[in-house]
C-alpha cells in the first residue's frame, strides 16, 4: 500500500520564465509565523497512520517523485543529433561533492553503447615489450585503488564566451561530475606489458581509444600516463553506467573530459601524438589572431555558485542565507574560495564545507545575512598553485572570443529583491 | 574460577615436584644410588633453570623488537597524518603479474588502424577526386552536404578560409585541420555516422581526395594514395601553438587577489539571451529573454543603486507612447539575428561585413540596392554579367525570388545552393543582408 499525499511534482518551469516566478516559493518557504496552529502538526496525516512501502518495493532505488525535476537535461539546438551530443548535470539542485551517476552529464560521439563484461577486451600494444590482451576479469586481479576526481568537459561554459547565454547553472556549468572511482592505475598495466621497448620515456605518448563507433582516440603524454591516470571500472561504489563507459573507462585526473575515453579498448604506446580528430579539429582553442592552442589538457581552477542561481531561486526573505557552490582545479586542491555580492567590488572568503581531494570538487558555503536588496553574486576559486580564477574580461583580453573550450571565467548571477536569479554579464 | 584449568595444572605440578624434592632431602637417609639420582635431578633442575633464563632473555629481546616495530608503525602513521593521508600507494612489483595474454598479430592488425601525421599506418591504396565525389554523395552528403558545406548543425568540411580570426571561426578541413592524416584516419575509422569502419582503404583515399578538392587544395585530376599523401600541404599546418597558458596566463593570474574596493562601480551589461524552461518530461526549451538591462541597478561599494518607486512611475508614464517603437526595434533586431543564423548556410561561400572578401561567391556587403553582378574582382556567370548590363538591382523582392530557386531566377548561375524553402528564412536573410549597408 502506498501513502499518497499532497506534494506536487516540483516543476520549476515557472521560476524560469521570469515574472510568473513570484508566488512559487511555497516549496521552500519558511514556516509561517503567527498564522495559527499548523494543520500539518495538529491534524493526523495519512502517512502517520497508514503504512508505507514494504522493502523491495524498488529493488534499485530511485529518487522520490518530488525530486523528479533533478535530472540531467540537454539543449537540443546545441547539436545536430542527440547521438553525438551532450547534456548537463543538475548542479543547481545538488549539494556535497559527489555526483550521483544517474544525473551525471553524458557526452557521446556516437551514442552510449552496450558492452558486456564478457565481451570486453583491453589491448595494450605499440612500443611495449609484450603486447597484451586483458579480459575484464584480468583487470580485477591487479592491485586496485579508489580515488575521487572531477570530470569536466572542455566545452563547459563555452557558450558564455559570447556573453550571458543560457539561464541556469545547469546549462552554464553542468558539463561536470565528480565521482569516486575504483580501478587499476594505467602505470600498473603499462608496466605489465613492459616499457623497455619504449626506450626513453620522456618523448613517448600513450594513445587511448574506445570500443564505440567514434572510438574517440586521444594522445596522452607518457609522463601523465604514469602519474595518476586510472583504468576504472567502478564509480561511487557501483559499476559504471552504460552512458559513462561500462564496463571500463579511462580517468585522467584534472584533464579535459574528452580524454576520459569510455568503453576503453586499446592503449598504444607511440613515439608521437596521433593528432586525431579530437585533438586537432576539436578540443583546440582559437585565439584572437586565428592561431590556435593545442594540447590544452589541464582544466584550470574554476567555481560557480549553485544556490542561489537561476534554477535555484531564494525561497525566503531577508535574514540568514546560505550561498553555496562548487570549486575545482585540474592543478590540485582548492585552497580558498571568495564570494562577492556586489559584482566583484567586495569579496568575502567562504567556508570550505568539505576539503576536496586533489583534482576533485570542493563544496563551499558563505553563511550570510541577506538584507533584501539586489545582489550580483560571484565566486572566485584559488588553488594550491596560487592561481586565481580569472574574470571574463581577463580571459577575453588574453584569448579573444573565438574559443569554444576552457572558459573558466568568474560567473555572475543577478539576484533581485524577490530572490530570483539570472545569468548576467557585468562591467 | 577459570573455565580453562589447563594453565593451572602445570603450575601446580611444578610446585608439587619442588616440594617433593625438598621433603626427600631432609627426611631420608641416602644410598649412593639415591645420591646419583639426586645429582641427576639437580643437573636437570640446573638445565631447566638456564633454559628458563634463556627463554626469558629471548622474550625480553622479542619485546624490545616489538616495541621498535610499534614505534616504527607509530612514526609512519604520524608521517601520514602530517601528510594528510593514510593511503598507501599500489605495491611495487619487480616481476610481472602474469595476467592477460600476448596479443596476436591478427588482433593487433584488426584494432591498431591509427594513422600518424607522418603517414605511418596508411595502407596501400589510392582514390581520385571524381570517385571521391560519388562515394561522398552516397555516404557523406546527407549530413555534410554535396559540397561538404554541412547540413543543419553537422560539420562543415570545406571553405571557411580566412575566418579563424573572426568571432565565429569556420573550422573546416581546409581552413583549420593541420594534418591530412587526421582526415584519413577519422573517415576510415569513425565514419560514416552509423556505419563506422565500413569504408575500404581506396574509398577512404577517394573521399579524402574529394574533401581536398572541395577546399581547392588539389585539382580535379588529383589522385590521393599512400605515395602522394606526403605531397599535400595543409594550409593551416603552422596555425597551432602548444599550450602556453603557464607562461601567458598563470603567473599574471596568481597571488593574493583584491578583497575590497576592487572596482568603483559595476553595471549589468548583458542579461541572459535565453530563458530555459525545464519541463517535467525532461529536456529543456530555450526561449528568447525579452527583458532588457533597462532599470537594473548598478553597484558600488555602498550597495546597489535603487530606482525609487516614484521615479519608476514617472519613467513608465513618460515611456508609455514609446513602447511600441521599442518593440519594433526589438523585432527588427530579432529578425536580423535570425537572418544571421540562416546566413550560416551561405557563409561557406560568401563573406559579409567590414573588409569582406570574395570567396567562392562574391562578398555581400552592401548588396541590397546595388546593381547585380557589380562586385569588383569577382568573375560572374554570364547571367549576372547580362543583368549588370541591364542595370538590374538587388531588392528585397529580387533577392527573395533568387533565393527561392536560384537556378530558375538566374539561368547559368554557378551558385550551387539549392535555395531557401521557408519564407521566414528569406525575410530574415533579407533583413540581415540589408543590415550591412555600404
Amino acid at each position: 500500500m502506498t501513502t499518497e499525499n499532497k506534494g506536487k511534482g516540483t516543476s520549476r518551469r515557472s521560476f524560469l520564465t521570469g515574472a510568473a516566478a513570484m508566488g512559487a516559493g511555497a516549496v521552500t518557504a519558511t514556516v509561517a509565523k503567527g498564522a495559527g496552529p499548523d494543520p500539518l502538526i495538529t491534524e493526523k496525516q495519512a502517512w502517520a497512520m497508514a503504512t508505507g512501502d514494504g522493502v523491495d518495493a524498488t529493488p534499485y532505488g530511485l529518487p522520490i517523485r518530488f525530486e523528479s525535476d533533478v535530472v540531467r537535461r540537454n539543449v537540443e539546438w546545441l547539436t545536430a543529433d542527440t547521438i553525438s551530443s551532450i547534456n548537463f548535470t543538475p548542479i543547481h539542485a545538488l549539494d556535497g561533492t559527489i555526483t550521483p551517476q544517474g544525473c551525471a552529464f553524458e557526452r557521446h560521439h556516437s551514442g552510449a553503447i552496450e558492452l558486456a563484461k564478457e565481451d570486453y577486451r583491453l589491448m595494450i600494444n605499440g612500443l611495449v615489450d609484450t603486447p597484451l590482451v586483458f579480459s575484464y576479469a584480468d583487470l580485477e586481479r591487479f592491485p586496485r585503488v579508489t580515488r575521487t576526481y572531477f570530470c569536466e568537459c572542455a566545452a563547459n561554459t563555452g557558450m558564455e564566451w559570447a556573453g550571458a547565454q543560457l539561464n541556469g547553472a545547469q546549462f552554464t556549468h553542468g558539463m561536470i561530475h565528480n565521482m569516486e572511482y575504483t580501478g587499476v592505475t594505467l602505470r600498473t598495466l603499462l608496466e605489465e606489458a613492459g616499457l623497455g621497448a619504449a626506450g626513453d620515456l620522456a618523448d613517448k605518448w600513450v594513445y587511448v581509444e574506445g570500443a564505440d563507433a567514434s572510438s574517440n582516440g586521444r594522445s596522452i603524454p607518457m609522463e601523465k600516463a604514469l602519474d595518476d591516470v586510472l583504468v576504472a571500472f567502478k564509480a561511487n561504489g557501483e559499476a559504471l553506467r552504460k552512458e559513462h563507459g561500462y564496463p571500463v573507462r579511462l580517468v585522467v585526473p584534472g584533464w579535459e573530459g574528452n580524454m576520459w575515453v569510455k568503453w576503453l579498448r586499446r592503449i598504444e604506446v607511440t613515439d608521437m601524438a596521433v593528432e586525431g580528430r579530437e585533438e586537432t579539429s576539436k578540443y583546440t582553442d582559437v585565439l584572437e589572431d586565428g592561431t590556435a592552442r593545442k594540447w590544452t589538457w589541464v582544466m584550470d581552477a574554476k567555481s560557480v555558485i549553485t544556490s542561489p542561481s537561476p534554477q535555484s531561486p531564494m525561497g525566503h526573505g531577508p535574514g540568514p542565507l546560505v550561498i553555496s557552490g562548487l570549486a575545482w582545479s585540474g592543478h590540485g586542491q582548492i585552497t580558498r574560495v571568495d564570494v562577492s555580492k556586489d559584482g566583484g567590488i567586495t569579496w568575502e572568503t567562504a567556508r570550505l564545507g568539505k576539503q576536496g581531494d586533489t583534482k576533485a570538487l570542493t563544496r563551499f558555503y558563505l553563511d550570510t545575512e541577506w538584507d533584501g536588496s539586489d545582489m550580483l553574486l560571484q565566486s572566485r576559486a584559488i588553488d594550491e598553485t596560487g592561481y586565481v580564477q580569472p574574470t571574463k574580461e581577463q580571459l577575453r583580453e588574453k584569448r579573444g572570443e573565438n574559443s569554444v573550450y576552457h572558459n573558466n571565467c568568474i560567473q555572475t548571477w543577478y539576484v533581485n529583491a524577490q530572490g530570483i536569479a539570472e545569468n548576467v554579464e557585468v562591467s | 574460577m577459570s573455565k580453562s584449568p589447563n594453565l593451572f595444572i602445570p603450575v601446580a605440578g611444578g610446585i608439587a615436584l619442588v616440594l617433593g624434592v625438598a621433603y626427600g632431602v631432609t627426611s631420608r637417609g641416602y644410598g649412593s644410588d639415591e645420591i646419583a639420582t639426586l645429582e641427576t635431578r639437580v643437573q636437570q633442575a640446573a638445565t631447566q633453570a638456564s633454559s628458563a633464563a634463556e627463554k626469558a632473555a629471548a622474550e625480553a629481546a622479542r619485546a624490545l623488537e616489538l616495541e621498535q616495530v610499534v614505534a616504527e608503525i607509530q612514526a609512519a602513521a604520524a608521517t601520514r597524518v602530517a601528510g594528510g593521508s593514510f593511503v598507501e600507494p599500489v605495491p611495487d612489483r619487480d616481476d610481472r603479474y602474469g595476467l592477460g595474454r600476448p596479443a596476436m598479430e591478427q588482433e593487433i592488425a584488426a584494432w591498431d588502424v591509427d594513422v600518424l601525421p607522418d603517414g605511418r599506418g596508411l595502407p596501400v591504396g589510392s582514390g581520385d577526386v571524381w570517385t571521391g565525389e560519388e562515394v561522398f554523395v552516397d555516404q557523406c552528403a546527407a549530413c555534410h552536404g554535396d559540397f561538404a558545406e554541412g547540413v543543419d548543425n553537422w560539420p562543415v568540411l570545406a571553405g571557411g578560409f580566412d575566418t579563424l580570426a573572426n568571432e565565429d571561426p569556420v573550422k573546416t578541413v581546409g581552413s583549420y585541420w593541420p594534418y591530412l592524416s587526421t582526415v584519413w584516419d577519422y573517415v576510415h575509422r569513425s565514419m560514416p555516422f552509423g556505419a563506422a569502419g565500413t569504408l575500404t582503404a581506396d574509398e577512404t583515399y577517394a573521399i579524402t581526395a574529394y574533401i581536398l578538392y572541395s577546399n581547392y587544395l588539389v585539382e580535379d585530376d588529383f589522385v590521393l594514395s599512400n605515395e602522394t599523401f606526403a605531397d599535400v600541404e595543409m594550409p593551416n599546418a603552422d596555425g597551432f601553438i602548444i599550450d602556453d597558458r603557464p607562461e601567458a596566463e598563470y603567473a599574471e593570474w596568481s597571488g593574493e587577489p583584491c578583497m575590497e574596493n576592487c572596482k568603483d562601480e559595476v553595471e549589468i551589461t548583458m542579461r541572459s539571451v535565453f530563458l530555459v524552461e525545464t519541463p517535467p518530461e525532461g529536456g529543456s526549451e530555450s526561449v528568447m529573454n525579452p527583458a532588457t538591462i533597462e532599470g537594473l541597478p548598478s553597484f558600488t561599494a555602498a550597495g546597489p543603486s535603487f530606482v525609487t518607486e516614484a521615479a519608476v512611475q514617472a519613467e513608465e508614464e513618460a515611456a508609455a507612447p514609446a513602447v511600441q517603437e521599442v518593440a519594433a526595434v526589438d523585432d527588427a533586431a530579432a529578425l536580423i539575428e535570425a537572418g544571421e543564423k540562416v546566413f550560416r548556410k551561405c557563409s561557406a561561400c560568401h563573406d559579409i561585413g567590414d573588409g569582406a572578401k570574395n570567396k567562392v561567391g562574391p562578398h555581400l556587403t552592401g548588396i541590397m540596392g546595388r546593381t547585380m553582378g557589380a562586385v569588383d574582382g569577382f568573375k560572374y556567370s554570364n547571367g549576372f554579367v547580362d543583368a549588370n548590363a541591364e542595370g538590374k538591382v538587388w531588392t528585397a523582392e529580387s533577392m527573395a525570388a533568387f533565393l527561392e530557386k536560384p537556378k530558375d531566377f538566374m539561368k547559368g548561375t554557378r551558385m550551387a545552393f539549392a535555395g531557401l524553402r521557408k519564407e521566414e528564412d528569406v525575410t530574415a536573410i533579407n533583413a540581415y543582408l540589408a543590415s550591412f549597408g555600404d
